[in-house]
C-alpha cells in the first residue's frame, strides 16, 4: 500500500466522528466518509504534497455542503424533543449537546466541530472554508454562545449568517 | 514578562486562550483577567464542559471498527456501468429533445430563452454537482470518446476546455436535453472538491453579452454565440466564476464546446 493510501486510511476513524458530529446520523456519516475516500484516491495523482489531513476535512466539508445544499429544497424533518426527565446525567447531557448541534447554522458547526473536536488550528480552519481567520473567530464565537444558550435552555437568538 | 492586566481582555482572546491559540506571554494576563471577572470565567469554563461533552458523545465514533464499506481497496474498484447508463440515457435525451423541441420550435426567439436555458444548466448543475461516484456518463480519461459521442449527438463540434490553469480538471460529460435539441454538460473540478459545469447547446438566437443568474449558493453565467448558447455554473463566488467562463468563452471562440 502507497504511503498516501496509509495515511488516508490512518484518517478515516477521526473522519468518521467529525462527520458523524457534522449529520448527526451514522448512515449520513458513513456516505459522507465514503464519498471523501472516492474522491481522495480518484485525486491521488494530483495530490501534490500538502497537508493531507486539512484536504481530506475540505472534501469531506465540501461534500456535506452539497448534501445540504440538495436536501435544501425538501421539507426538514426535526426530531420531537424526547425530555425524558429520568435520563442519566451523562445521557441528559450528550442529548442537549446533539439538540445543540442540531439548531447551528451549517458553517457555524463546521467551525465548533473542527476546533474543538478535532482540534484544528484556527489557520487550517480559515483554509478549510475559505474564509479570512476573523471570519472563523467570528463564526466560533457565535457557536459556542449559541450552544450554550441552547443547552441552558433559553431561547436561542435569532440565527444570523455570516 | 508581565504585560499590563488592565489593558481589556477582548471575546477573541478568551476563544484563543480555550483553544490554545493565544500568545503564552498573554496567557496569565487573561488568567488574572478571568480571576477577576467571574462571570466571564463563569462563560469561559462552560466552554470547556462543552468541549468535554461533544468528546464524550462523539469520540465512541472514532473508535468504533472501520466498517467494509469504507475499505480502501473495495472503494477503488471502479464501477462500469456507466456504458449502459450511456445509452440509456441518450435514448431519453433524444425522445425528451425531440418533444421539446417541437414544442418550443416556434419560441426560439423569445428574450427569455436565454434565461430558461441558464435555469435548466443551473438545475442539471444541482443535480449532478452531488454525485461522487456518478457524477457523469463518460470519465475524463476518455475525453476523446467523449467529444466524439457529444460532437455526433448535438451536432456541432463539442470539445471540452482545457481548464487546468484555474486548477480544475474534466470529470467527464453527459448528454442532457436542451430545448432545441441535446445539450452537452461538462463537469470539471478541483482537487478540494470544488466543482463547475459547463452547459451548451445549439440555439437559433446569439446574444454575445454575458448574463449572470444566481439561486442560494450556486451561480451561472451564460452566453449565445453563432448559434450556440453556454452556460457555466459553479459556487457564488463571483471572481471564481467569471474567471472560469472567460477561459472557457475563449476557447469556444476557438474550438467550439
Amino acid at each position: 500500500m502507497s504511503a498516501f493510501r496509509q495515511s488516508v486510511e490512518a484518517m478515516i476513524p477521526a473522519l468518521r466522528r467529525y462527520a458523524r458530529a457534522l449529520t448527526r446520523d451514522v448512515d449520513a456519516a458513513d456516505d459522507l466518509v465514503q464519498d471523501t475516500l472516492v474522491r481522495a484516491l480518484r485525486s491521488e495523482r494530483l495530490f501534490l504534497g500538502g497537508d493531507l489531513r486539512s484536504w481530506l476535512y475540505t472534501i469531506l466539508t465540501n461534500l456535506n455542503k452539497n448534501r445540504r445544499r440538495s436536501l435544501a429544497r425538501r421539507p426538514l424533518f426535526m426530531p420531537l424533543q424526547d425530555d425524558n426527565p429520568d435520563a442519566s446525567g451523562t445521557e441528559a447531557e450528550s442529548r442537549d449537546i446533539e439538540r445543540a448541534l442540531a439548531t447551528l447554522v451549517e458553517e457555524q458547526r463546521a467551525v465548533l466541530l473542527l476546533v474543538v473536536l478535532e482540534g484544528m488550528s484556527y489557520r487550517e480552519v480559515a483554509e478549510i472554508q475559505g474564509v479570512p481567520i476573523g471570519t472563523v473567530m467570528s463564526r466560533l464565537a457565535r457557536a459556542r454562545a449559541h450552544v450554550r444558550a441552547v443547552i441552558e435552555g433559553q431561547r436561542p437568538a435569532l440565527r444570523s449568517v455570516k | 514578562m508581565m504585560t499590563d492586566p488592565t489593558i481589556p481582555v477582548t471575546e477573541d482572546e478568551l476563544h484563543a486562550y480555550v483553544d490554545d491559540e493565544l500568545p503564552v506571554e498573554r496567557r496569565s494576563d487573561v488568567e488574572a483577567w478571568l480571576a477577576a471577572h467571574p462571570a466571564e470565567a463563569e462563560r469561559v469554563e462552560s466552554w470547556r464542559k462543552m468541549a468535554e461533552a461533544l468528546h464524550a458523545r462523539y469520540d465512541a465514533a472514532a473508535n468504533e471498527p472501520v466498517p467494509p464499506r469504507l475499505d480502501l481497496d473495495r472503494l477503488d474498484r471502479r464501477p462500469r456501468r456507466w456504458i449502459f447508463g450511456a445509452v440509456a440515457a441518450s435514448l431519453v435525451a433524444f425522445a425528451i429533445g425531440g418533444a421539446v423541441g417541437w414544442i418550443a420550435h416556434g419560441a426560439a426567439s423569445s428574450p427569455s430563452l436565454l434565461q430558461n436555458l441558464a435555469g435548466d444548466a443551473l438545475d442539471a448543475h444541482r443535480l449532478y454537482v452531488v454525485e461522487v461516484r456518478h457524477p457523469v456518463e463518460v470519465p475524463g480519461d476518455e475525453k476523446a470518446h467523449l467529444q466524439q459521442w457529444l460532437t455526433r449527438r448535438c451536432g456541432r463540434t463539442v470539445q471540452a476546455p482545457e481548464l487546468e490553469t484555474t486548477g480544475l480538471k474534466l470529470v467527464g460529460g453527459r448528454l442532457l436535453p436542451g430545448p432545441t435539441g441535446p445539450a452537452s454538460f461538462l463537469m470539471y473540478e478541483s482537487t478540494s472538491g470544488e466543482r463547475f459545469t459547463v452547459y451548451a447547446t445549439k440555439i437559433g438566437i446569439d446574444a454575445a453579452e454575458m448574463r449572470y443568474m444566481a439561486q442560494g449558493n450556486t451561480a451561472a453565467l451564460s452566453w449565445a454565440e453563432r448559434g450556440v448558447s453556454y452556460v457555466v455554473t459553479g459556487g457564488s463566488d463571483r471572481t471564481r466564476l467569471t474567471q472560469v467562463a472567460r477561459l472557457v468563452y475563449d476557447q469556444s471562440e476557438r474550438t467550439g464546446g
